[in-house]
Formats: structure tokens, C-alpha cells, sequence
């Protein structure tokens, strides 16, 4: 035995011990914070329905939240019905916009214009990823909501301000990875399809979007996770009303901004708090959810990555 | 080549040592004059309100005590009281007592009442009403009352922009303004200036600030004819205001000591507190206790 692990030591001494020492403790430190971070979130998360025995239905399907009530008045609630809304309508109109607009940005920067798509447009979408979100959200509520208020209806603080803001803060991510699976068809399907006699557009629609149809799937899935996860941006244009707005002008509230708004204000330890970590499990939940539903695509499709 | 190389290391070395040397004697002389100089980190954390006013002491004090560091931060009344309970900061600035905050032990901290501030309905200048009387601002912050036109307004849809829940200015104002009632769901922004610049641009906006946050670009409005000046506050006529309160965990000492002890000098009480809007806590004609019962001093 030990003559074997001495033998084992021998071979991989030098940069070939260090290199593994190094990328084995990398990868062994991505898989501890991951489930540590996990752990935490579902300890505290958990405790609001252990601990202060708020009923998982009540919890999810309540919009009445009021966690500082008095229990002689009914209180506490902590109902966030009124923020998965927000959240779900706000991330899911974003995409409904976003999805289109990208994939044919996509589609022209690699299919139709790959010279100066490449050159131009590509480096234009990455900088739009790399501006702050703070910033999206304050050009949001300087010219945005003032825009909407007068021409168009409503306070301005809307569910239509904040999906704007939104869809334009995730195309960098579906336009990247539509681009990329298209790219990665091989030429001679295209080709194939010049052959058989169709057009460029029936090349792109017939042949290249299935083929890259799991690519761009995950794509958009990537960009509603995301949308779902911005807090700034999104906070400071939407008025953070608690409540189910009945339109698409009126101001409403996310599960992200509801604890941005809260967090730090509640003691340790209290419902209040409790309520927020459960919110915040809830996002980790939605976000598993998706990445699940990427594995799920990708597997299926086989083809572009 | 290489004696040329030496000499410049040995260049070097000297400049080094003799700044070495220079930096000790200062050090020396600092402690020379027999007089302790104070020293220390101080975090304060909380109340927006009260930021601008600890920002400027703090800064005041630095200057004089150049070896203390003091950082203020915000983050609301809820984070200073629990930031100081849980040993992070030592200061918590608050614009409630801590026995109003469910979850803090209020036992263990000391409350240090620097000065006071008095809070506001604000509306959109377009809005032509400067006084409500105690009814109608409840029926319009409970939702009873929607439209400007029924308290004398013009015609036009009341928006409600409120602090979040944990916000001290809200407590306040709900608990003094409101007598308790509940607001219906508005417009929820957890900064004043962001509250301010909404009730500047949205028509029809009513909100509350604190008084150190006017600015001329939103009107107060008068809570049962009486306007919310500091005359009014400090005999008592007007019962919307609150302690600024800095919360220590435990009795202070050293450079902590110090400090709270210069915000309570003239230099602080007579000058910044005034220049920023607020009350000093020497001139109250009334005091309050934690459960709100106000006696004349």
C-alpha cells in the first residue's frame, strides 16, 4: 500500500502534482460554497414554516403581507402571492419581447451579416452586458417612467417600465448563446439546403432554427432566470406596490425587490426575517427549476451545445 | 556597471532608513505632549434621516481626532437597531425607540437622544392644498379618499408614495399622523430623496419626509392648521417628530465616548443640527417616552 502511494506521488510530482493539487481544490471549492450556500438559504427558509408554523399554502398563496401586524389585529401575515406575480409577469413579458428580438439578432449576426456582425454588433451586445444594472435602472426612472407617464398613461412606475428595462437587459444573454449554437452547425447542412434549391430564408426558418432549436432554448431560459434574479434595475422603475396590479400601467412589486426593501431592516431570527430567507429559497428554487429544464433541453437536442 | 548599481541601492537604503527615522519622531512627538491621543474604528449605521447630520459631525471630529475613523452608513432605522444589537456597528442610529422594535432587547442598549426631527405630508407643488385636517390625511392614507377633489383639490387621482415597512419615518409618521391606521398599498420607495423626487414629478403624489429632507421642490402640507415649523414642534403644537436616537450596545467609552459626547457640545447642537433641518434635543419645550406619552419638560 504505502509502496503504491509512494509510486503514485512519485508520478504526479512536479507542476503535474501542483497543476491537479490546484484545479482538484478549485473544483472541491465551487461544489462546498454551492452546497453550503444551499444549505444555508434552506435552513433559514425552512424555519418559517418549522419554526413559526406559517402554512406552506398560506405562504405561497396569500398576498396579504403584513409582517409587522399585530397578532390582536390578525396579524402576522406573510402572504407573497402579490410578489411571485410580479415577478412571474415582469421576467415572462420581458422574455416574450426580449426572445424574438435576439434570436434574429442572433440569426443576422451569423447567418446574414457574419462580416460586420461580428466586428460591430457583436461587441455592441457585450457591452450591453457589461453595463451596470443600477444604471439601467436609473436611465429607467429618469427617461423611462417620466416617458410612460406622459404619453402613454398610468404613473409611470409600471409593469410595462419594468419588462422594458428587463428585456433589455437580458438580450446580451440569449443573443450570445443563440449565436454560438447557431455558429456550431455544421456548413453542409447549410449547403444541403442551397442544393434542394431553397432561399437563404428558407435555409435559416427550414433547416438552421430546429437544428439550433435547443440552443436557443436554453438561451431564452437563461434570460428568464436572469430576469427573474434582477433586483436594481427592475426595483427602481416599478413602484413596488404590494399588491396584484389589475393592468399593465399599474405599479407592481417582485420577489427580489420585496426582500431588497426589507432585508436588513428585520431582526435575525424573527418571522419577518424568516419570511425573507423563504423568499429567497423560493428564487433558488425557481432558479434550479430552470437550469433542470437546460439539462433537460440540451440532452434532448444533441446537436448544438 | 555593477558599482553604479550598488551605490543607487545603497541611495536607496538610506532614503528608506531616513524616512523611516522621520516617520518614528513623529510618532514620538505625538505622544510627547503627554496628551492620549484618541484612537479607534467607529461605525455608525441606520436612519437615511439622520445620515447627512452623524456624516457631518463625524467628519467635524476626524478632523480634530485625526487617528479615529468613523464610517457612516444608512440602511434604515431597522438595520442601525439591529446592527448595533447584534454587535456590528457601534452605533445604531434610529429615528424610533427601540422598544418599539419588535425583536430588539432594549435593555442592553443606551439610548443617546441627539436631536429631533419633525416629518411631514408632502404633496406635489401642482396640488393646491397646504392643510388637511387629521381626518382626511388618514382617509387619504388608508385609501378611503382617491381623488384630490373631495378634500378641496383639483381633480385629479391621489398617489400614495410610501416608505417600506421597516422604515422609521413611516413608523413615525403612521404612529403620529396616522394614529396607527394602516396604510392602503402605494408606491414603495426605501430612500427619502428617491421619495422626494417621485412626489416632485408624479402629479397628484402625496408622501412624508423629514423636514431636514425639504427643499422647496415639495410642499408640506399643515396637519390640522398647524404647520410643521420648529416653533410648533418644540412647544408641542405639532406632534409629528421623533428622537434621533444613537443606540450603543452598552455605555460607550474611549473614542466612542468622545464622539457622542462632541455631537453633544454647541459646536455640533447649535450649528450643523440647525443648518440640516433638525431640532437640537435642548431646545424641546416637551419630552416623550418610548410608549409616546408627551409632558412638558
Amino acid at each position: 500500500m504505502k509502496k503504491d502511494l509512494a509510486c503514485m506521488i512519485f508520478k504526479l510530482s512536479g507542476s503535474e502534482l501542483l497543476g491537479r493539487v490546484l484545479t482538484t481544490g478549485a473544483a472541491a471549492l465551487a461544489i462546498i460554497s454551492t452546497v453550503t450556500i444551499i444549505a444555508f438559504i434552506s435552513v433559514k427558509g425552512l424555519s418559517t414554516f418549522i419554526d413559526n408554523g406559517i402554512s406552506l399554502k398560506e405562504f405561497l398563496l396569500s398576498s396579504h403581507w403584513y409582517p409587522d401586524r399585530p397578532l390582536e389585529e390578525g396579524g402576522p401575515q406573510v402572504g407573497i402571492l402579490a410578489f411571485v406575480f410580479g415577478s412571474v409577469v415582469v421576467s415572462t413579458l420581458a422574455v416574450i419581447l426580449s426572445a424574438p428580438l435576439s434570436i434574429a439578432c442572433a440569426v443576422f449576426m451569423v447567418e446574414i451579416a457574419p462580416n460586420w456582425g461580428q466586428r460591430l454588433l457583436r461587441p455592441a451586445i457585450e457591452v450591453l452586458a457589461g453595463i451596470p444594472s443600477v444604471v439601467y435602472g436609473y436611465i429607467g426612472l429618469s427617461l423611462l417612467v417620466p416617458f410612460i407617464r406622459e404619453n402613454i398613461g398610468g404613473l409611470g412606475f409600471s409593469v410595462l417600465a419594468g419588462f422594458l428595462v428587463l428585456s433589455l437587459m437580458i438580450i446580451p444573454t440569449i443573443v450570445g448563446i443563440s449565436a454560438d449554437s447557431l455558429k456550431a452547425l455544421p456548413r453542409e447542412w447549410k449547403e444541403a439546403a442551397y442544393a434542394l434549391g431553397s432561399t437563404r430564408w428558407q435555409a435559416i426558418r427550414l433547416v438552421l432554427l430546429p437544428a439550433a432549436r435547443s440552443g436557443l432554448i436554453t438561451g431564452i431560459v437563461l434570460g428568464l432566470a436572469r430576469a427573474f434574479g434582477e433586483a436594481l434595475a427592475v426595483q427602481m422603475v416599478i413602484g413596488n406596490t404590494r399588491k396584484i396590479p389589475a393592468s399593465i400601467l399599474d405599479p407592481v412589486t417582485t420577489l427580489t425587490s420585496a426582500i431588497t426593501m426589507d432585508m436588513g431592516n428585520t431582526p435575525m431570527g424573527s418571522l419577518w426575517n424568516n419570511a425573507l430567507w423563504s423568499m429567497g429559497l423560493l428564487l433558488l428554487a425557481i432558479s434550479c427549476f430552470f437550469i433542470i429544464i437546460i439539462r433537460f433541453v440540451a440532452n434532448k437536442g444533441g446537436i448544438a451545445q | 556597471m555593477k558599482k553604479t548599481k550598488w551605490i543607487v541601492l545603497a541611495v536607496l537604503c538610506l532614503a528608506a532608513l531616513a524616512a523611516l527615522a522621520g516617520c518614528g519622531g513623529r510618532d514620538r512627538q505625538g505622544t510627547a505632549g503627554n496628551r492620549p491621543q484618541l484612537s479607534g474604528n467607529i461605525t455608525a449605521v441606520g436612519s437615511t434621516a439622520m445620515q447627512p447630520l452623524v456624516e457631518q459631525a463625524a467628519n467635524q471630529f476626524m478632523a480634530k481626532h485625526p487617528n479615529v475613523k468613523i464610517v457612516v452608513q444608512g440602511g434604515g432605522s431597522g438595520t442601525g437597531l439591529t446592527q448595533v444589537a447584534q454587535g456590528a456597528a457601534d452605533i445604531g442610529n434610529s429615528d424610533i425607540f427601540a422598544e418599539e422594535k419588535d425583536g430588539i432587547d432594549a435593555s442592553q442598549l443606551v439610548d443617546h437622544q441627539i436631536c429631533v426631527v419633525g416629518m411631514a405630508a408632502v404633496v406635489n407643488p401642482a396640488v393646491n392644498i397646504d392643510n388637511l385636517t387629521r381626518q382626511q390625511l388618514v382617509d387619504i392614507f388608508t385609501g378611503k379618499i382617491t381623488n384630490w377633489k373631495d378634500v378641496g383639490g383639483p381633480d385629479q387621482k391621489v398617489v400614495l408614495v410610501n416608505r417600506p415597512k421597516a422604515s422609521g419615518t413611516r413608523a413615525t409618521f403612521k404612529k403620529y399622523a396616522l394614529g396607527g391606521a394602516e396604510e392602503a398599498a402605494g408606491i414603495e420607495e426605501d430612500s427619502s430623496g428617491t421619495v422626494r423626487k417621485i412626489v416632485k414629478e408624479t402629479p397628484g403624489a402625496i408622501g412624508y419626509l423629514a423636514l431636514s429632507y425639504l427643499d422647496g421642490s415639495v410642499k408640506a402640507i399643515k396637519l390640522d392648521g398647524v404647520e410643521p415649523s420648529k416653533e410648533n414642534i418644540t412647544s408641542g403644537k405639532y406632534p409629528v417628530w421623533a428622537y434621533q436616537h444613537s443606540y450603543t450596545k452598552g455605555k460607550p467609552s474611549g473614542a466612542l465616548e468622545a464622539f457622542l459626547n462632541y455631537i453633544m457640545t454647541d459646536e455640533v447642537q447649535k450649528s450643523i443640527i440647525p443648518q440640516l433641518g433638525y431640532i437640537p434635543v435642548t431646545e424641546m419645550k416637551v419630552v416623550r417616552d418610548a410608549s409616546g406619552n408627551v409632558k412638558s419638560k
